[in-house]
């Protein structure tokens, strides 16, 4: 400490992750109140194994394993990841996310700071393009169906993929809201007749708009304690909603409301956690926009014209590819330049 | 009055900056005190930006208080003065305040504890002249005290329809740092004369004096010291926010001109001088008192942290013993926490520049947790005032990828600390952009030396062609003499021929010296390589003249090419060895002058451009 300058403010790398992850417990709390314990277990899992990668990773690389490991972001990783996998997908799944994510997505791009690409996000990703089929096998909330897995039954499934004598699974499981929208539709059904189904809440599915209502408290959160910049959540969600409006209002009986967007999915999971990955983001103010914007736009394209019920997690990761790019072409003018910029930026 | 307080409210805020903790406290409360007259003084030859001052005594001279001991070397540089009455003990390298710990020239003056003055004279500037006020201000040495010293001389003059606006840099925005916060609450009416002095001699349309939210009291006192005023000022209270004592912060707080970096803030009608400054303007010219002290802010971990007046020289280490040094300070800050730097010892002496000194222990200053990666988080870039994006800058600093950090106006950086401040990874940010400014400067240097060597290789090619040309044109034109003669004498009817010949001649002649000349201006390369080529070219076809009738102009053209060069062939064979080194040494000779003349405009240009740079420095970091 030899040079200038002699004071730092005291808000460690820690303290910001700790505080993300804090943002986090409400969600958690309301969506393991409807889901169970499986959701618990999931991101227990996620973190031991996204803190014992992270280790190891480490130590292969030669680096301080203690102030890396405690740095806090490989747990805001695992649980990030884990939130957005079905509560009660095989134990093994949920292992295998999390190791690909910090080996390949995290350290095989250079560690902390250095990825490409949201490693949450390619955890999820790599698992729904190869286990489709168990990626979207949801148990339905808590109060929709007569019956529900007990505590032990839900742990019994996940390590053993066992279930109580009598009981199978699919007399439990049921398609996201998102996934239910999209294959009735597909099938001819109208809307009025779709959001009739159980699944339904008032404005999201069952369960599920309250757990989006509560990333959206952990959202407002991170805003207040200024750890998030506000254009991103504002502009990602007004896109979605914009974009999903135009097509409410022009077909309502083919295309659901702005609100069923924003509190169904991933939307305000992705808006206040994922959009918001500093790292893997555009870092000037116009590029956060444009960001955010195209994210929008590209899960609402994905989400209703894609092939997957939810669009948040593959538009994140395209646009994380063009984040470079963008921040390249949104240099924002120094101070005593602004009427320079123009020439500067039509010349690189 | 009340439109004018009004209008006084309002200051254009700046992007970024940061609010660190004032520790303001500790020190602002105690009066300034006269500092101790030490029994050795160490005073830096080197006390401005620019030239070193030239010493004017020699070991073992008796002198007085504010005799001047050294005179200012140039343009840029600023005279030094005796602080106290004594004897000259040596003038030698030694330890001067200087984040490098290098040694710099300073002259060790033994005081005789009489601090006898020498006689003062008011200086009449109301009848003087620019240049001489400019002349009298160099010598009495004023600098810019807000840490920049930049010599005050440069900076008056100059526009010449008069100044927009004078802005005086109270804002003080460094933690820890009172000594312009006392002086203004102290010796606020004499501050307030070295305004209207300077109101003068600048012709400025307005004065704006920009203070933080966290001195009321020195803003009561300036508010007061300026009532009658008969020019148009204003004390600005600005918000506690550093950096607004950075010169161009605080010129955008108050008028919202932002000045880019490369242009002096005069262009644009304001001109910026920090308060202390001032009232040594004030002190110069009103008492006739040199720069022999300034006060500077001794605090942190010490007993009685205060405000000094303190003789330029002291010795740091009697500062310290006089505010009661604790017996845990493990090192010392000169200048602010933001953008100060750890000096290298005790024993170098207190410059103009040192408005703090900053006792550390670890329990003031813990020590900084290890560096993370960055995160891209962004907080440095919404810091940062001058709206970089040090992430980014960051990045190519550590990947030595220094032409793009420049491309992103790593220049435009002020070292002001509150990217590094703020960032949550604890990245030394400023750090890694001093070391890329370093690099950037290193390599430009030995580019420079690089197109110094090439430029003399060109130029020796350039001459060395160009002197081929011109014998062998003589000896052409002496060789058409004598063809001439011959061909007169002969037959009658080649006379016609031979006028034709000549005129021929000079038309290529004529032509060659203007394509010379045009050599002489463009690339020289291009056309010492292009001449051998055409007159190569030109040969052959010289052979197939006569039998295909070509016509008469060209033809002869070509004959004088192949004279030429016939001529230039015989030249060089004919030449001696004395006649090739006497050559040379002609060559060698002219080059030397050529250089010579370049390294003077060289050094013409650097003056200019530090004076540029310099202008709009003082104040800075206030
Ligand atoms: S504040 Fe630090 S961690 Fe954040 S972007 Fe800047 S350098 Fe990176
Ligand atoms: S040190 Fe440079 S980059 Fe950092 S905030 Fe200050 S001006 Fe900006």
């Amino acid at each position: 400490m030899n040079t200038s300058p002699f004071f730092i403010k005291p808000t460690p790398l820690q303290v910001v992750m700790f505080k993300v992850a804090l943002a986090l417990v409400p969600a958690i709390a309301v969506y393991t109140y409807s889901f169970g314990i499986g959701v618990l277990v999931q991101i227990t899992l996620a973190t031991i194994a996204a803190l014992v990668t992270e280790a190891f990773c480490l130590k292969l690389r030669n680096y301080p394993i203690k102030p890396f490991v405690t740095d806090g972001s490989a747990i805001v990783t695992a649980w990030l990841m884990a939130l957005s996998f079905p509560p009660l997908a095989p134990w093994w799944m949920i292992v295998v996310a999390a190791v690909l994510s910090i080996a390949l997505a995290k350290h095989m791009y250079g560690g902390l700071g250095q990825n490409t690409f949201n490693p949450a996000m390619v955890g999820f990703a790599i698992m729904i393009v190869s286990f489709p089929a168990q990626m979207s096998r949801w148990a339905a909330p808590f109060g929709v169906l007569p019956q529900s897995l007990d505590w032990s039954a839900q742990l019994s499934w996940i390590f053993t993929g066992h279930l109580p004598a009598g009981l199978a699974f699919d007399a439990i499981a049921s398609a996201t809201p998102l996934d239910t929208v999209k294959t009735q539709l597909m099938q001819h059904a109208s809307m009025s007749h779709i959001f009739q189904s159980p699944l339904f809440g008032s404005i999201g599915g069952i369960g599920t708009e309250w757990i989006t209502a509560a990333y959206l408290l952990g959202g407002l959160y991170l805003l207040w304690q200024k750890l998030i910049p506000w254009q991103i959540p504002v502009t990602f969600l007004a896109v979605l909603g914009g974009v999903a409006g135009i097509f409410h209002l022009v077909d309502p009986a083919h295309y659901t409301s702005p609100l069923f967007h924003w509190f169904s999915g991933a939307a305000m999971l992705g808006a206040f956690f994922i959009v918001t990955d500093p790292v893997t983001g555009p870092t000037t103010p116009l590029g956060r926009v444009i960001f955010a914007a195209l994210i929008g736009l590209l899960t609402y394209l994905i989400r209703v014209f894609g092939g997957y019920p939810d669009g948040v997690a593959f538009a994140v990761l395209i646009m994380n590819l063009a984040a470079p790019f963008i921040d390249q072409y949104t240099q924002p003018a120094v101070f005593g330049r602004k009427g320079q910029q123009k020439k500067a930026g039509a010349q690189s | 009055m009340n439109a004018r307080a009004a209008l006084a409210a309002t200051f254009f805020p700046f992007h970024g900056g940061v609010h660190p903790p004032e520790h303001k406290d500790e020190s602002s409360g105690s009066p300034i005190v006269a500092g101790p007259i030490p029994a050795t003084l160490v005073v830096p030859l080197h006390q401005s930006i620019g030239n070193m001052a030239k010493a004017l005594v020699n070991v073992g001279d008796v002198v007085l208080k504010g005799q001047m001991i050294a005179a200012a070397d140039g343009t840029v540089s600023a005279a030094v003065h005796a602080p106290t009455s004594g004897r000259i003990v040596a003038i030698s390298p030694q330890r001067v305040p200087h984040p490098s710990g290098l040694l710099e020239y300073c002259i060790t003056l033994e005081s005789d504890g009489a601090d006898r003055w020498i006689e003062r004279t008011r200086f009449d500037w109301r009848n003087a002249d620019g240049r001489a006020i400019r002349d009298y201000l160099r010598d009495m040495g004023v600098v810019g005290l807000g840490g920049a010293v930049f010599p005050s001389h440069l900076k008056i003059g100059g526009a010449k329809d008069g100044l927009d606006t004078l802005v005086i840099n109270a804002a003080e925005c460094e933690p820890f740092i009172t000594c312009d916060d006392r002086l203004m609450r102290e010796r606020a009416s004499q501050i307030v004369e070295g305004i209207k002095i300077l109101q003068q001699l600048l012709q400025a349309r307005e004065v704006l004096i920009g203070v933080e939210d966290n001195k009321p009291e020195a803003v009561d006192a300036m508010r007061a010291a300026i009532a009658g005023c008969e020019f148009k000022i204003d004390v600005v209270v600005v918000p506690t926010l550093y950096p607004s004592g950075g010169a161009k912060q605080l010129i955008k707080l108050l008028t919202n001109k932002e000045v880019p970096s490369g242009v002096r803030s005069t262009d644009l009608g304001v001109q910026c001088f920090n308060v202390a400054t001032v009232y040594t303007i004030y002190r110069a010219i009103e008492h006739g008192e040199p720069v022999i002290s300034r006060v500077v802010t001794l605090t942190g971990n010490v007993e009685r942290p205060g405000n000094v007046d303190a003789l330029i020289g002291t010795p740091i280490a009697d500062l310290l013993a006089f505010a009661g040094n604790k017996a845990d300070s493990d090192s010392y800050i000169y200048g602010g926490p933001m953008m100060g730097f750890e000096i290298p010892g005790t024993d170098v002496g207190l410059s103009k520049a040192g408005n703090c000194i900053i006792a550390k222990s670890s329990g003031l200053f813990p020590p900084k947790p290890a560096e993370m990666p960055c995160i891209r988080c962004g907080k440095c870039a919404d810091a940062c005032p001058a709206e970089l994006q040090p992430m980014d800058l960051y990045w190519f600093g550590k990947s030595k990828n220094f032409g793009k950090a420049q491309e992103r106006n790593l220049f435009d950086c002020i070292e002001c600390g509150a990217c590094a401040y703020v960032c949550p990874s604890n990245i030394q940010l400023v750090d890694y952009f001093r070391f890329s400014k370093s690099e950037i400067w290193a390599a430009e240097k030995s580019k420079k030396a690089a197109d110094q060597a090439r430029e003399r290789h060109e130029f020796r090619q350039f001459r060395e062609e160009r002197e081929k040309r011109e014998k062998a044109e003589r000896l052409a034109a002496k060789a058409a003499q004598k063809h001439e003669a011959a061909a007169s004498s002969a037959d009658p009817a080649d006379a016609e021929r031979a006028a034709k010949i000549k005129a021929a001649m000079e038309r290529a002649a004529a032509k060659k010296a203007e394509a010379a000349a045009q050599a002489g201006e463009s690339a020289a390369p291009a056309d010492a390589t292009a001449a051998p080529v055409t007159e190569a070219v030109a040969a052959p076809v010289a052979e197939a003249a006569p039998v295909s009738q070509l016509d008469p102009e060209k033809a002869e053209r070509i004959r004088a090419a192949m004279e030429k060069r016939a001529a230039e062939k015989a030249e060089q064979e004919a030449m001696s060895p004395e006649e090739k080194a006497a050559r040379e040494a002609e060559k060698k000779a002219k080059i030397e002058a050529a250089m010579a003349a370049a390294a003077a405009k060289k050094a013409a240009k650097a003056a200019e451009a530090a004076k540029a740079q310099g202008d709009q420095a003082d104040g800075s970091g206030a």
